[in-house]
């Protein structure tokens, strides 16, 4: 497939990860920020092919991981409304809120509904009048476009039944609170190539001149991956630090003006809870005062379950400080099929992809 | 979820506000695609799709230039 299977090919990997090799004289660690990029590291064992003295930690760029589990409750107690039909990406039904998750309020006949887009939820609005059609709606800057087009569709067609319960997160503010953790050992970092290609460099520009630390826009293939690890290496090797972009083929560095301008126009910046984290100043979105009556949170009335302590250290995952093997509940009491944490559940969770691919 | 991947534009199906939409294929599966946020962008051209919308338009010419640096590491 063009664009895809051009960068997965091993004859380019191998040279990536030679020159890597050569160019390396010290111990580094770097961070990949995107959860899918922890995904293609660890299913395509890029790991094993770097020399031990490259390490690469973990990030918090995993939506799914993220939602607090009060959202995920808050949409458990909607979609127990006779009323409500509520809808999300499919990973978001399996996560566990304080008690349970939206898949087993499915099982005793809540209408829920797993999509591909939020697109989707519109169409299901205007088939269902009569309904209240929610959209947990959860994502990165790569999301809030999607979701901010669903609002704005949504608006032009006066719909009064649809919904959003927002979840949305911004990376850089997280990126400052791994960098000024007393923990932190991550001395470079894999920025998140679509994020970037919705935002722009300039965040990461930023970023580097408050902290002095490398920032590679990266890609999710092998080869993408590698060269963002060569080139972040290269930098460090060289006591630079700068904003790199070798994934300008999909992210130039303006980023895309029109889906900025309109996430602009839905939503506003806000604090925001990462679960396991905690809360992080103006890393999130919520919306606008334009866009409130579509604002999921209105139709809450009932009281909501006290959260339960957790044994999940998803916290130490997504901030690079721990891997997810050195978490005692590890494919023991905490595996696909019963996770006691989000990131054991989602496609981009680090934990499953260490359960999964090795 | 920041999965987005690359498709070809193989017909603009609707036009107009927030409603530019096209038949993309990936590697021969069709979906509907929102273009409203790659206006410039015309059947035959590859976009980056997540959860239905097209955040980006690949630029071919930055494509090639991760294998024109390889070539350039092949000569060390
Ligand atoms: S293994 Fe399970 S309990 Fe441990 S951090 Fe991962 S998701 Fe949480």
């Amino acid at each position: 497939m063009k664009y895809l299977t051009e960068y997965r090919d091993r004859h380019a990997t191998e040279r990536l990860a030679e020159k890597i090799r050569t160019v390396v004289t010290q111990p580094w660690v770097l961070m990949e920020v995107c959860g899918g990029q922890t995904h293609s590291i660890v299913k395509n064992a890029l790991e094993q092919l770097l020399p031990a003295s490259v390490q690469l930690v973990h990030g918090p760029g995993c939506p799914v991981c993220v939602t607090a589990a009060e959202i995920l409750d808050q949409a458990i107690a909607l979609a127990q409304r006779p009323d409500v039909i509520l809808c999300s990406f499919g990973d978001m039904l399996r996560v566990p809120g304080s008690q349970q998750s939206l898949q087993a309020v499915k099982a005793t006949g809540a209408d829920v509904r797993m999509l591909y887009s939020p697109m989707d939820a519109l169409a299901i609005a205007r088939a269902n009048p009569q309904r209240k059609v929610v959209f947990l709606a959860v994502g990165f800057e790569t999301t809030g476009p999607a979701t901010a087009l669903a609002l704005a569709q949504a608006r032009q067609w006066r719909l009064n039944n649809f919904f959003v319960l927002l979840s949305h997160f911004l990376v850089p503010p997280a990126i400052s609170t791994i960098v000024e953790g007393l923990n932190n050992r991550v001395q470079g970092f894999l920025a998140p190539g679509h994020v970037c290609a919705v935002t722009g460099i300039e965040p990461y520009q930023q970023l580097v001149a408050r902290y002095r630390v490398p920032m590679v826009i990266t890609g999710f293939e092998p080869v993408d991956i590698l060269q963002g690890i060569l080139c972040c290496v290269a930098q460090l090797e060289r006591g630079e630090a700068r904003v790199e972009n070798p994934y300008r083929r999909v992210a130039n560095d303006q980023g895309n003006a029109r889906a900025q301008s309109l996430v602009n126009d839905v939503f506003e910046v806000s604090d925001q809870h990462w679960r396991g984290i905690g809360s992080i100043a103006n890393s999130g979105l919520r919306l606008s005062p334009s866009y409130q009556m579509f604002n999921a949170v209105a139709l809450l009335d009932t009281a909501l379950p006290a959260a339960s302590p957790s044994e999940c250290i998803s916290g130490d995952i997504l901030q690079g400080i721990k891997k997810p093997k050195q978490c005692p509940h590890f494919g023991h009491r905490c595996r696909p099929e019963h996770p006691l944490g989000a990131p054991m559940v989602s496609s981009e969770g680090a934990c499953a992809a260490y359960f999964n691919y090795q | 979820m920041c999965l987005a991947i690359p498709g070809r534009i193989e017909a603009i199906l609707t036009e107009g506000e927030l409603a530019r939409t096209a038949s993309v294929s990936f590697a021969g599966v069709r979906k509907t695609v929102n273009l409203t946020f790659v206006p410039q962008a015309q059947p035959g051209d590859y976009v980056i799709v997540h959860v239905g919308v097209a955040i980006s338009q690949v630029d071919p010419q930055q494509a090639q230039q991760i294998f024109e640096d390889l070539k350039a590491i092949g000569d060390l």
